[in-house]
């Protein structure tokens, strides 16, 4: 793959408009990954982390600039396809793990194999096999609210991995949690990251953000290179 | 192909989460699906009922008037009804086993003092007392004598026999019809037509020749009669061929006479039944609206209190459709509880009526596909706009709700 071909932003802008003004949240951002990488979005509250999280996330599309992700260009994107990609690409890790609350942790770890259209025994053999790796075998049948706050990230964890996604993106992914469970789910990170797989973190928190091997700042919406974490 | 296959594979994967989000919500859920229940059992029993009811009714007139024709004459300016030679010569038509002309009337009747105004008499012929063998309980029936003499004596019901004697027997009595006397020959019982028919039909409380009948109203002619047909004969074909004699009879005028079959009866007692079975279920359909908009009101809810689950969905890759493919599963589903709840009830409960009312309970096919189909219908119908609702939902926004 050449380069800038597998996570690459140009340019990008993104603005709203507040009644007759309008908000440059994002400026000229540009971004490029490698597969594999392993990066975190470090920035205060207001800085406009979360609207650059939903640009990646394939939730929105931006105002103005370029957006590629494995060779496809996403800024021009309508709804529909922009769902597709965000089935395929993308495995999200919330906050609050969000899992569902009326679906066991097996059930709610199938649920991104469902809208794919992957048939119940599959769904169901993947499923067990990624509750598994993040050490969960015991709990499948566990509903979310009979499990600890570190397993509920476990299964979303697990959730975002399911269905082989280009990249982990994860927002905030130890606020909920306590320091020591915090600490166990960034180890489990560094795994999945040895594994090959690409991460983004978002967080605010700077020595959260350290355990990743690349660190960009965003301030005021302006994105910068914030150098490898053996500097920091 | 494959794409298809995993969108059923989505599609059965919807209906089981929107069974488990309907049994996680049981109490909502059930007083949901009530309006929808209370419409399908108002139509399924209005339905049965009124097909129950009007199913015996016409059974009821069909045995009356089973292998008979009514004719009414009106008459021409020439010729104002049918003479005794006329009838002879219908009554010799293959399709005809013989004819009994109807001369009916209200008088005053009187005896030993007592008056009743208002009795009805009825002129038969003696063909009447062949068909009617039963009739009779005691004395003897009016016979052909009777009719070619113009004689005047008459047949007494019980029902007047209790009203005029006491103590003494009836038989060989003179009796003062419109003041003309005529004695009593014979006795019968009443001959009430049996179930919801009966009501329509009483007999006489007098019999008398009809050669009399038509002399007391100063009548030459007979103007109605009823025509016994032939075992076998079809009612339109033996009534064409009464039409062809009749009309030779009245020199081919028009409009001079109408015979009316049973198949003639039948049709409009058909077209007042479908007429109220489409009252009722538009009155019926009224409250499955009803419970549709609790339907909707639910689901739109519903949404609300959702949308986390639907911007986490979002994310996970859930196109626009396949939320409101779910969304519209689940109110599907709810309606069709309530539908099915809905045809049993009302079974059971049009069940219990027509064994009240003594009608016999028809297990009505069409009922049953109508309240279904009309609960299945509501259920997309109002659950539409609150499935598009939850798939039009930002993502951002949904996800923002966290």
């Amino acid at each position: 793959m050449a380069q800038g071909d597998f996570f690459l932003m140009e340019g990008i802008d993104k603005d709203y408009r507040m009644g007759d003004e309008t908000v440059h949240i994002l400026k000229n951002v540009n971004l490029s990954l490698e597969e594999g990488e392993y990066l975190s979005i470090l920035g205060p509250s207001g800085s406009g982390k979360s609207t650059l999280m939903n640009l990646i996330g394939c939730l929105d599309t931006p105002t103005r600039g370029r957006y590629v992700l494995r060779g496809r260009e996403i800024a021009e994107m309508n709804a529909g396809e922009l769902a597709d990609v965000r089935g395929r690409e993308i495995g999200f890790i919330f906050q609050n793990s969000q899992l569902l609350q009326r679906m066991s942790a097996l059930k709610n770890v199938e649920l991104p194999l469902v809208y794919a259209g992957v048939s119940p025994r599959e769904r169901r053999r993947r499923a067990e096999d990624m509750l598994a790796r993040v050490g969960l075998q015991d709990r499948m049948d566990h509903m979310p609210n009979q499990l600890s706050g570190g397993q509920q990230q476990r299964v979303a964890i697990a959730r975002a991995l399911v269905g082989n996604p280009a990249m982990l993106l994860a927002d905030e992914p130890t606020g909920a949690l306590d320091q020591k469970t915090g600490l166990q789910i960034m180890e489990l990170f560094d795994t999945i990251s040895r594994e090959g797989r690409t991460i983004i973190m978002i967080t605010h928190d700077q020595h959260i953000a350290s355990y990743a091997r690349r660190i960009v700042r965003i301030i005021d919406g302006v994105l910068e290179e914030g150098g490898d974490t053996t500097d920091a | 192909m494959r794409k298809l296959i995993g969108n059923i594979i989505m599609i059965f994967e919807c209906i089981r989460m929107s069974l488990e989000q309907i049994r996680g919500n049981k109490v909502r859920s059930f007083l949901t699906l009530l309006g929808i229940m209370i419409g399908v059992t108002a139509v399924i029993t209005l339905i049965s009922t009124v097909s129950g009811v009007s199913g015996s009714l016409t059974s009821s007139f069909t045995s009356m008037g089973a292998g008979t024709l009514t004719v009414s004459v009106s008459g021409s300016d020439l010729k104002s009804g049918l003479t005794q030679e006329d009838l002879d010569e219908l009554a010799a038509l293959d399709s005809v086993r013989g004819i009994v002309p109807n001369v009916s009337g209200t008088a005053q009747i009187s005896y030993g003092g007592k008056t009743q105004s208002r009795v009805t008499i009825s002129g038969k012929s003696a063909y009447y007392f062949f068909l009617q063998e039963d009739l009779k309980t005691r004395g003897r029936n009016l016979n052909s004598i009777d009719d070619t003499n113009v004689s005047f004596v008459c047949m007494m019901s019980q029902n007047m026999v209790d009203t005029f004697f006491f103590g003494v027997d009836p038989l060989g009595e003179t009796v003062f019809i419109a003041g003309m006397p005529f004695v009593v020959v014979g006795l019968y019982g009443e001959d009430k037509g049996s179930g919801v028919a009966g009501m329509f039909s009483s007999s006489p409380d007098f019999l008398i020749p009809y050669t009399t009948a038509l002399k007391m109203n100063n009548q030459n002619a007979v103007t109605s009669f009823t025509v016994y047909l032939t075992e076998g004969t079809e009612s339109e074909e033996a009534s064409q061929e009464l039409e062809n004699s009749m009309d030779a009879m009245f020199s081919w005028e028009e409009d001079c006479f109408t015979i009316t079959t049973m198949s003639t009866i039948e049709e409009t007692m058909a077209t007042m039944t479908q007429m109220m079975t489409t009252l009722l279920a538009g009155i019926a359909s009224i409250a499955l609206v009803v419970g549709g908009i609790g339907i909707m009101n639910m689901m739109l809810t519903t949404v609300t209190e959702r949308t986390q689950e639907i911007g986490i969905k979002m994310a996970l890759g859930a196109r626009q459709w396949q939320i409101q493919v779910q969304f519209l599963i689940e109110s599907f589903l709810l309606s069709m509880f309530g539908g099915i709840l809905g045809v049993v009830f009302g079974l059971f409960l049009s069940y219990v009526l027509c064994s009240v009312m003594g009608t016999e309970f028809v297990f009505s096919m069409g009922a049953v596909v109508l309240g279904v189909s009309f609960s299945a219908a509501v259920g997309i119908l109002f659950g539409w706009a609150p499935a598009r609702k939850a798939s039009r939902l930002n993502p951002i926004d949904a996800l923002r709700s966290i």
